[in-house]
């Protein structure tokens, strides 16, 4: 991790300049989205479904103490280790002394978005472990050093020439093979000796059960139990929010994932994992890492509600042209606007300002998080907590004034059509900003006062 | 019916015409149409910029000029969905009462005046861009994402205008990238967004590009008349008004 | 304090008013064939669902689509004279040069192609995703409209280890094209049992 400001805008601006790359890019998960509204439309009762989801997601952060405590119990009782980690840190402290424990010195690891989060490969590197994540996807990034970038799609961001070369590098595929299904099948020869030779594994967690003290992972490739089921150790690390009452309630959430997601029915797998199998260790690491301020934080905490779909990163038009690693952050796209300045407020302070507010994502959300609301509400708060350049805010200090005062906004529009100079589309003054690629409007002879105070007065 | 209009700053400075219409188009139809003179602007650009707490002016002053009125319209979605959302005035009563009772051009003709047929013509091939305050924000149409039945006020006062043809977009809801101080703090995007969204009606043999928010279409034109494009731009209330030749 | 009692605290203090769960969650789906649908859906997903009377008829079926391969292992006793392969093993890892695995689901979902496999039938819980092809069973009776009757039907922890598996192990994760075989299986088919 660097110490240079990455701003959202500049590398926008960086991913916009290849445009034919940048229609491909939207293309892409333009079609995850159509995939999506295929999926959604053969289910009528697909708005019920999503206020329930909505529902019980409310009512699990209300009751949160108690239903964790219940899980813990239960989890126990069925012979799994707990552990609770309040920071990224001790998360990845926890499973490095798992790790550590067992005596060896590699782990393979499934798509979790949680470790992404809490960086555990980077620390484990750190202390010598070598972590080979199985999720192909992951896989593929994991190898080109680079972050994922996207949620359930992490190489979505680049071609198949890009990967074949990733490959004919690190798997020695045949130089300029770039069919997909040569490509798995190497990439599924690779990790098939991983996961044969690996005696810990980590997954993510999908759903915690209360009720039952179990968890449920979700899978396409497999790639979950394949690591879980053949090493000695599985690992499941979760965020606290994962939990939900009841089995039952799998129904509403099994059938919103893999179709917000993809426009699948349901995943491939659907992994319910009550107790180790025998002679098997099983832990669960339960973490915090914030979580529990944005729970306090009224106008935020519902984005606690996330069940990692990535629908609204697949309709964002701003995701979709800018490219998941301009978000510089674990979690892009609009559900990562939100999440990310909780974690850091300076950091992240341009992530809500990355939308139009065009509000598709609350809409494609399959557990109603008001995403647009809250990507306005935190603006306001990063503005109060000062976290906006001083230029922009001496730009909407002017622009406010004029627009406060009759009088000043008249005057100002007689000279010259104020709105050249201080428009509200231009803080900044910087005309050239709009110009560079748009004509301006041209300019009336006379406002429609000063035409309304002649026709009509 | 009294009707105030509130014509949104850049509409009073750009886009008189589009004022015109509107305050045209609502005297045909029988309203009884004020302008209150010291309106200026409904504070949305230093509400999305994060700046919500400087509108307290603002606020008072929009409240100061459309209390009292049975209805306020506008001809911009985006200004409307503003006011509904986050006026707060100092006196709240008539804060209330504005935000309950303005509404944007198309709803206010299809839901208060339950209009049902135009005199206007308009022998054009039109693409309409539905404008995301307007769609999500004030449901003036059904959106692309909800399993629901579609509709739209926009469509349906276009289809009673003579000779016009609607053409279909490819894309028929995303957003055109203007988004108020995004289209210049986000340029790259904001311009690839608008791009893309001039090419669906290029594609598809639009003669006329129109909507309800002039901020989208003068983001959109900026675009087009860049490119060279023969393309017009024409906010909703032009060509409902436009005149039967 | 440790970490579990400061996050439960932190979480007890900042999580909002207790709100009642009254929301309706479960909801019916006509299909006017079930197995019709589950076919429908299950090919949609990469597998295929194929209809028979009897265990005879399958492992005909199963006889002609895989003649010749070796390495196939059962837990149906009707079809222990097809396996040469053994599942009286200790070690999972053993199962790696597996070519199929003919196995008992408890029921499907049609909704969704899905079919609930769990320990109460399988002996290794990575068996249907180490075997190159996967064999289904599953009788024409247990098959269920929707998800929300799935979980009325299972109760999940019944056993330490349930999956719902829906079609083949797939990856589309290089520009989006549809790849089967990811990790798992590469087929699978299903027989419907009438």
């Amino acid at each position: 991790m660097n110490n240079i400001k990455i701003d959202h805008s500049a590398a926008a601006t960086e991913f916009n300049k290849d445009e034919a790359r940048v229609n491909w890019h939207d293309e892409t998960l333009w079609f995850v989205r159509s995939k999506r509204d295929k999926a959604v439309f053969q289910i009528p009762e697909w708005e019920q479904l999503r206020e329930a989801g909505s529902q019980i997601k409310n009512h699990v952060l209300s009751n949160l103490h108690d239903y964790l405590t219940e899980f813990e119990k239960k989890a126990t009782e069925n012979g799994i280790t707990v552990h609770w980690a309040a920071d990224g840190k001790e998360h990845n402290e926890i499973i490095y002394s798992i790790i550590k424990n067992e005596g060896v010195n590699r782990m393979v690891k499934s798509k979790s978005m949680l470790t992404e989060e809490c960086h555990l490969n980077e620390f484990l590197k750190e202390k010598g472990v070598e972590v080979i994540d199985s999720d192909l996807g992951e896989r593929i990034v994991q190898m080109r050093e680079e972050p994922p970038s996207h949620i359930v799609l992490p190489a979505i961001h680049l071609k198949k020439s890009d990967v074949g070369d990733t490959f004919h590098e690190h798997l020695g595929t045949e130089k300029g093979a770039t069919d997909p299904q040569y490509l798995t099948e190497a990439a599924r020869q690779h990790l098939r000796d991983t996961f044969l030779t690996r005696k810990v594994a980590l997954t993510g967690v999908n759903f915690a059960i209360a009720e039952t003290g179990g968890f449920v992972v979700c899978t396409n490739e497999g790639n979950a139990d394949m690591g879980a089921h053949l090493a000695d150790v599985h690992i499941a690390a979760m965020g606290f929010e994962k939990i939900i009452p009841k089995a039952e309630h799998l129904g509403v959430f099994l059938r919103l994932l893999a179709r917000s997601a993809t426009g699948q029915p349901i995943t491939t797998f659907s992994s319910h994992f009550h107790k180790p199998r025998a002679g098997q260790k099983m832990h669960i690491v339960i973490v915090d890492n914030g979580r529990t301020t944005q729970l306090g934080r009224a106008d935020f905490r519902n984005s606690l509600k996330c069940i990692r779909c990535a629908a609204c990163f697949n309709t964002c038009p701003v995701y979709r042209r800018s490219g998941g690693h301009s978000y510089h952050t674990a979690i892009a796209g609009p559900i990562g606007s939100i999440l990310a300045p909780n974690l850091d407020m300076a950091k992240n302070a341009d992530l809500p300002f990355a939308s139009t507010l065009c509000g598709s994502c609350s809409n494609v959300c399959p557990v109603k998080i008001d995403i647009h609301d809250q990507l306005y509400k935190w603006r306001q708060v990063l503005v109060k907590d000062g976290h906006v350049s001083s230029v922009k805010s001496i730009g909407i200090k002017s622009m406010a004034s004029v627009l406060n005062s009759p009088k000043f906004y008249r005057t100002a529009g007689k000279l010259g059509r104020f709105l050249m100079k201080t428009a509200p589309f231009m803080v900044n003054n910087n005309m050239n900003v709009w110009y560079n690629q748009r004509e301006m409007p041209e300019v009336p002879k006379e406002s429609f006062r000063d035409w309304y105070l002649r026709k009509r007065n | 019916m009294k009707v105030a209009l509130f014509i949104p700053c850049y509409i009073d400075q750009f886009y008189p015409q589009v004022g015109i219409a509107t305050l045209e188009l609502l005297e045909k139809l029988g309203c009884e149409v004020v302008f209150p003179l010291n309106q200026t602007c409904c504070g949305q650009p230093m509400a999305n910029s994060g700046f919500e707490h400087l509108n307290k002016d603002c606020d008072n002053n929009f409240v100061e000029n459309f209390k009292g009125y049975d209805y306020i319209v506008s001809p911009s979605g985006s200004c409307t969905l503003h006011i509904k959302d986050h006026l707060h005035g100092s006196d709240e009563t008539a804060s209330k009462h504005i935000r309950k009772n303005i509404y944007e051009l198309s709803e206010f003709l299809i839901d208060v005046l339950k209009v049902k047929n135009l005199t206007a013509k308009f022998p054009y091939k039109v693409g309409l861009h539905q404008s995301c305050h307007g769609q999500r924000g004030l449901k003036i149409a059904q959106m692309s994402e909800l399993v629901a039945p579609p509709f739209s006020k926009a469509e349906q006062l276009l289809g009673m205008v003579a000779g016009i043809s609607l053409i279909q977009l490819d894309r028929k809801d995303e957003c055109c990238g203007f988004g108020g101080t995004f289209c210049v703090t986000e340029e790259a995007v904001s311009v690839k967004m608008g791009k893309d969204r001039v090419a669906d009606h290029t594609r598809n043999d639009a003669e006329v590009i129109t909507g309800s928010d002039v901020s989208c279409l003068m983001h959109m034109e900026g675009i087009l008349r860049r490119q060279g494009s023969k393309i017009k731009v024409k906010h909703i209330a032009e060509i409902l008004n436009s005149v039967v030749s | 304090m440790s970490s579990r009692e400061k996050i439960l605290s932190a979480i007890k203090t900042n999580q909002p008013d207790y709100q009642k769960l009254d929301v309706q969650f479960k909801f019916e789906t006509v299909y006017d064939d079930l197995f019709n649908k589950f076919s429908e859906i299950l090919s949609f997903v990469g597998g295929k669902a194929i209809e028979v009377k009897n265990f005879d008829e399958i492992k005909a079926d199963i006889q002609s689509h895989y003649s010749g391969v070796t390495r196939i292992a059962t837990t149906i006793a009707e079809f222990s004279d097809l396996a040469d392969f053994s599942l009286n093993i200790a070690d999972p890892h053993d199962l790696e040069t597996l070519n199929l695995a003919i196995i008992e689901g408890d029921f499907a979902v049609a909704e969704n192609g899905a079919i609930w496999v769990s320990e109460k039938h399988i002996p290794h819980r990575v068996l249907p995703m180490i075997t190159q092809y996967l064999v289904i069973v599953v009788k024409k009776s247990e098959i269920v409209t929707n998800m929300h009757r799935a979980y009325e039907r299972v109760k999940v922890d019944d056993t330490g280890f349930g999956t719902f598996i829906s079609g083949p192990s797939k990856t589309a994760d290089i520009e989006q094209s549809l790849v089967i075989g990811a990790h798992g299986a590469r087929g699978l088919t299903v027989y419907v049992l009438g």
